[in-house]
């Protein structure tokens, strides 16, 4: 009963009300009505956005067959004053309609900020699934989900308010009032007049010389260019990429070397993602050692970590770094090197790794400290490489980028000192360092340096500014503090010390500064530019990567809480967020990176529509991925709580491991078209064009 | 702002901010958990044949699906009788000047957890058979299966450790399956797996987040589900359809121990405390006494094993069982 009351006074009295029914009932019932509370929040939060939906479908239809009535009354160019009137008081009564939805939408934060006492309380208590809704953390990630969908109300409310606008507009010009007034007061002649003109003006043609003349066109400024668009008309013309003259060819080799190679373990890497993939569902797919899941796992992490990101990463900051300390890249030479440094690091370790090899399973830890060496040689080789060409640079400040790239890469320097130095870490230090090697791993390297990246591309392909330099800055200083702290969040309830694991926690929720103020900062520099991302096939890329940039790593911090433990550790959530995080953000991040500059180096562009294909197949691939299995996994957890037989747990999972399988499958044929894409774009291909042959062979003789 | 506009000044400070904070919490917690950690005195090191087992284990990534980590929590309890703590990783050391220390944690519970699992599945038969095909036990296993561990032979010598496979499972060889060394050094490795005890008067941590009795206030107890506790602690080895797997594990479907009344008390001695009184099937470990079965527990078991599978044994009650129960409890001591 009081449920019910509850309820409805939740969903009637008004949002207003919650906090005080919080206090009431906190004080006045027994626990586990308290704990229906959050259930009960976010049912009303869930009805509350349909009939947010609906209203808002509602309002904008009623808008609309406004505007007919009114286009109606226009043609009979009839006047009634009082119908206006009435046109007008509608258009109040709207406003005041869309003034309280406003308001409502505001109200949305106010339940979220309630159910954050959970955070507070997590003590030695009971947990079962009637009040997971209502953890702190999970209403985070649903937060997260919902994201979207507020976005898209908003949208909405904008496109009626930009109708509503419209609307007024044409009330206040009164053109066919003051028609009606000319009609009545003109005389016969007038009009007749009138008619004269009208009937000279329908008879009067275009000859289609009155601006270019009779002489043939001449383009004296090379101003024009013709297309010859032989693509069928599949997908929208996107604007071609800015071909820059000035790179160095060598250079140019070098970084289309390194996103090649980086393209080749992207595809092995994840072929074998997809093929231990598919041995959940099949696990008897075979029975050769060096293909088991167990040897196959971390050559999959490894190969798209070490191989795959790291090469497409250095790729693209052997283009930056020069360019914007605006001086040629200190040595070739050395960006050849650390290549093939990296490529030996990730082609030996794969070997060794199926050869049973294996550094002690800490994760991304497996390679042997003697194959990382090489890796770590590399990271130093480029490090002096950069510095030498950040100390003489033209321009007065280190941008930005320069920032994030030369610090990831001495973080990660000091990282894999720390963890493999080979005279250390027994006992629980092998897992203190392991909690803190594999974050840092992520935040540190891949992270920090694509935010480096992004802070170039961004601004490039939107041609203008990024939004604040401060906020930047801000981001950099706050993600050293931050993320260095969070790494013990792997191992909450383990035997490692407590403080540490608080520690981590109270880290994990601290990210949210910087991860705030560098989405902020890029969805910014969006602003006045968001029609160039129908335009571009590159933007897409990056908001992408911006958008899990922000959902990944909240529901990083979501994870990271004592209670979410409970239900989420251990289980295929964690390799849901990592594909949400690592693909996500990363993978998309570099693919709009590529696609930005190889067209620049080459001169060629991917066609387009394998591009697209490249997109969609990569994100609904992810979807399908992580979706299930987050789900699937949340389940999981709830049926170990309970006390299930863990081997029900395996079965439950069959459905969304095949979900992950087909979701995998996507993604892996969205990096075939990249591939395809990639060979486009940097093959030397006889061309019938003469034009272009002609251009080739100039630019192969220099 | 001129101050980092000096690379080396910002390079410099970025660098050692992030070092102070590496070893505020990396570097000295974990020296200060090396230098300050001794394992317990009851524990033992590895034998040479365990240490080149987990060799093995760490070679083909068993770390990937496996913890070995009791948490602080309830819902651990089915992994071990107490948190881990630790001095139980204090023995672990660098592999050697190659490899790392490895106290394979683990962060995927895709598989049980393997803290204490030479107590809770101590059979080397059932391990040998589990590791070339884990669905011969456990039919929804999705475990890989380790067949390089094994060789066929159609004479196999006395020395040789033979496993009981059926012919389904060996696809179309004939011959006996024999273990290699591997596998008897990775199965050795696992029955090494046990938590050690506590020294006396020393207390374990506590589980956290105790699960609620559903039962509630009113002091009912609520029924427990014996066919969820078979599943948990009988059936991979007695089989979800009771026939258990000929020459390794007697059938409960039938079985005279399980369904006649008067065989009550060693039906419950050996729920509790473990048999081995038939050649022809290996020993059965003290599965009641390692996962600590209450009187309630164990009738749970007794009822749904005698009227399942077309068994048609006498149901008890807990408190029937009592007194023997008491008994038997007093004889595992």
């Amino acid at each position: 009963m009081n449920r019910n009351i509850v309820l409805k006074v939740g969903l009637i009295g008004g949002w207003a009300m919650l906090p005080l029914l919080t206090l009431a009932k906190t004080r006045d019932f027994p626990y586990p009505l308290q704990l229906d509370l959050p259930v009960i929040l976010w049912l009303s939060l869930i009805i509350l956005s349909i009939v947010l939906v609906l209203f808002a479908f509602s309002v904008s239809s009623k808008v609309k067959k406004l505007f007919q009535e009114k286009a109606a009354a226009r043609k009979k160019q009839d006047q009634d004053d009082t119908k206006e009137l009435l046109n007008k008081l509608s258009v109040k009564q709207l406003k005041e309609i869309l003034d309280l939805k406003n308001k409502k939408l505001l109200s949305l934060i106010i339940p979220v900020l309630l159910s954050m006492q959970p955070l507070f309380a997590q003590g030695n208590r009971g947990i079962n699934k009637e009040n997971i809704l209502g953890q702190f953390p999970v209403i985070i990630t649903i937060t997260l989900i919902l994201v979207p969908v507020v976005i898209g109300i908003i949208i909405l409310f904008m496109r009626v308010q930009g109708l509503i606008a419209k609307y007024k507009g044409h009330t206040h010009q009164k053109t066919t009032h003051d028609l009606a007034e000319f009609i009545k007061n003109a005389s016969p002649e007038e009009l007749a007049e009138l008619l004269e003109k009208k009937k000279k003006d329908k008879a009067f043609h275009l000859s289609h010389t009155e601006l270019s003349g009779e002489l043939p066109a001449s383009d004296a400024k090379g101003i024009i260019s013709i297309i010859d668009d032989k693509n069928p008309l599949v997908v929208a013309v996107k604007k071609k990429a800015v071909s820059r003259p000035k790179i160095d060819p060598k250079l140019s080799k070098l970084i289309v070397w390194y996103l090649i190679t980086a393209a080749i373990w992207l595809i092995f890497g994840t072929t074998v993602g997809e093929y231990i993939g598919i041995k959940f569902v099949a696990p008897e797919l075979d029975s050769v050692s060096w293909l088991s899941f167990g040897r196959l796992r971390p050559v999959h992490t490894n190969a798209v970590f070490w191989g795959w990101s790291s090469l497409g990463m250095f790729g693209l900051a052997h283009y930056i770094v020069p360019r914007v300390s605006n001086v040629p890249l200190f040595s070739i030479k050395l960006g050849w090197y650390s290549l093939y440094l990296i490529n030996a690091t990730v082609l030996l370790g794969s070997i060794s790794l199926m050869a049973g090899i294996n550094n002690g399973g800490g994760e991304y830890r497996e390679y042997i400290w003697p194959i990382m060496l090489l890796f770590g040689i590399a990271l130093g080789i480029t490090l002096y490489n950069f510095l030498k060409t950040i100390a003489v640079r033209k321009t007065r400040e280190i941008y930005i980028s320069n920032w994030y790239i030369v610090a990831s890469i001495i973080f990660t320097i000091v990282i894999a000192l720390v963890a493999y130095i080979p005279t250390w870490q027994n006992g629980l230090g092998e897992t203190i360092v392991q909690g803190y090697y594999m974050h840092q791993g992520v935040g540190m390297w891949f992270m920090l340096f694509m935010l480096g990246v992004v802070y170039y591309f961004l601004p490039q392909q939107l041609n203008q500014p990024i939004y604040s330099y401060s906020l930047g800055v801000l981001a950099f200083w706050t993600q050293i503090l931050f993320y260095t702290l969070i790494g013990t969040h792997h191992f909450i309830f383990s035997a490692i010390p407590w403080w540490l694991q608080t520690v981590a926690i109270v880290g994990s929720v601290g990210m949210v500064i910087p991860v705030v103020a560098g989405t902020t900062n890029f969805l910014m520099t969006f602003k006045g530019a968001w029609y160039k991302l129908k335009d571009s096939y590159t933007l897409p890329f990056f908001l992408v990567g911006i958008i899990f940039y922000f959902t990944g790593s909240m529901q990083g911090t979501a994870e990271a809480f004592r209670v979410t433990n409970l239900f989420w550790h251990f289980t295929d959530f964690t390799v849901a967020h990592s594909h949400l995080t690592m693909y996500g953000i990363i993978c998309f991040l570099l693919w709009g990176g590529i696609y930005a500059i190889l067209p620049r180096l080459s001169g060629q562009e991917a066609p387009q529509i394998t591009v697209g294909a490249h997109f969609w197949l990569a994100l609904i691939g992810l979807g399908f991925y992580s979706v299930p299995l987050m789900y699937g996994s949340t389940l999981k957890g709830l049926m170990w709580m309970d006390g299930k037989p863990f081997i029900d747990s395996v079965t439950m999972m069959a459905p969304y491991w095949l979900w992950r399988a087909i979701g995998g499958s996507l993604m892996w044929l969205s990096h075939i078209f990249f591939l395809y894409n990639m060979y486009k774009m940097v093959r030397t291909k006889p061309t019938k064009d003469p034009v272009k042959e002609v251009l080739s062979e100039v630019r192969n003789g220099i | 702002m001129n101050f980092f506009d000096n690379h080396k000044n910002l390079f410099t400070v970025a660098s050692l901010f992030f070092i102070v904070l590496t070893v505020f919490v990396a570097i000295i917690p974990a020296l200060d958990n090396q230098n300050r950690n001794a394992p317990l005195p009851d524990a033992e090191p590895l034998s040479e044949e365990a240490r080149k087992g987990k060799e093995l284990f760490i070679a083909n990534g068993c770390v990937a699906c496996h913890t070995q980590q009791v948490r602080n929590l309830d819902m651990d309890k089915v992994w071990g009788k107490r948190p881990s703590m630790a001095a139980d990783y204090a023995l672990n050391t660098r592999m050697d000047v190659w490899r790392n220390t490895a106290t394979l944690m683990g962060t995927e519970r895709t598989g049980p957890d393997l803290t204490d699992v030479g107590n809770r599945q101590p059979s080397e038969d059932w391990n040998l058979v589990h590791l070339f095909n884990p669905r011969i036990v456990v039919k929804e296993s999705i475990m890989p299966s380790y067949p390089w561990l094994f060789e066929i032979k159609n004479l196999p010598s006395e020395d040789d450790v033979v496993i009981n496979v059926p012919n389904e499972f060996k696809k179309g060889e004939l011959g006996s399956v024999v273990a290699k060394p591997e596998a008897l050094q990775l199965v050795a490795y696992l029955q090494s797996l046990k938590q050690t005890p506590l020294p006396e008067g020393i207390p374990a941590p506590d589980f956290l987040y105790e699960r609620k009795k559903k039962g509630g206030a009113d002091g009912e107890s609520e029924e427990l589900d014996g066919a969820a506790l078979y599943a948990t602690h009988c059936q991979s080895c007695h089989q979800a359809n009771g026939e258990g797997l000929v020459g390794a594990f007697p059938p409960l479907k039938d079985s005279p121990v399980v369904n006649e009344d008067d065989n009550l008390e060693l039906y419950i001695d050996i729920i509790m405390n473990g048999y081995d009184a038939r050649p022809e099937y290996g020993p059965m470990t003290p599965v009641g006494s390692t996962a600590g079965f209450t009187e309630e527990e164990v009738a749970a078991i007794i009822n749904h094993e005698r009227t399942s599978w077309g068994n048609s044994g006498k149901t008890v009650t807990p408190e029937e069982i009592k007194s023997i129960f008491e008994h038997v409890k007093l004889q595992a001591q």
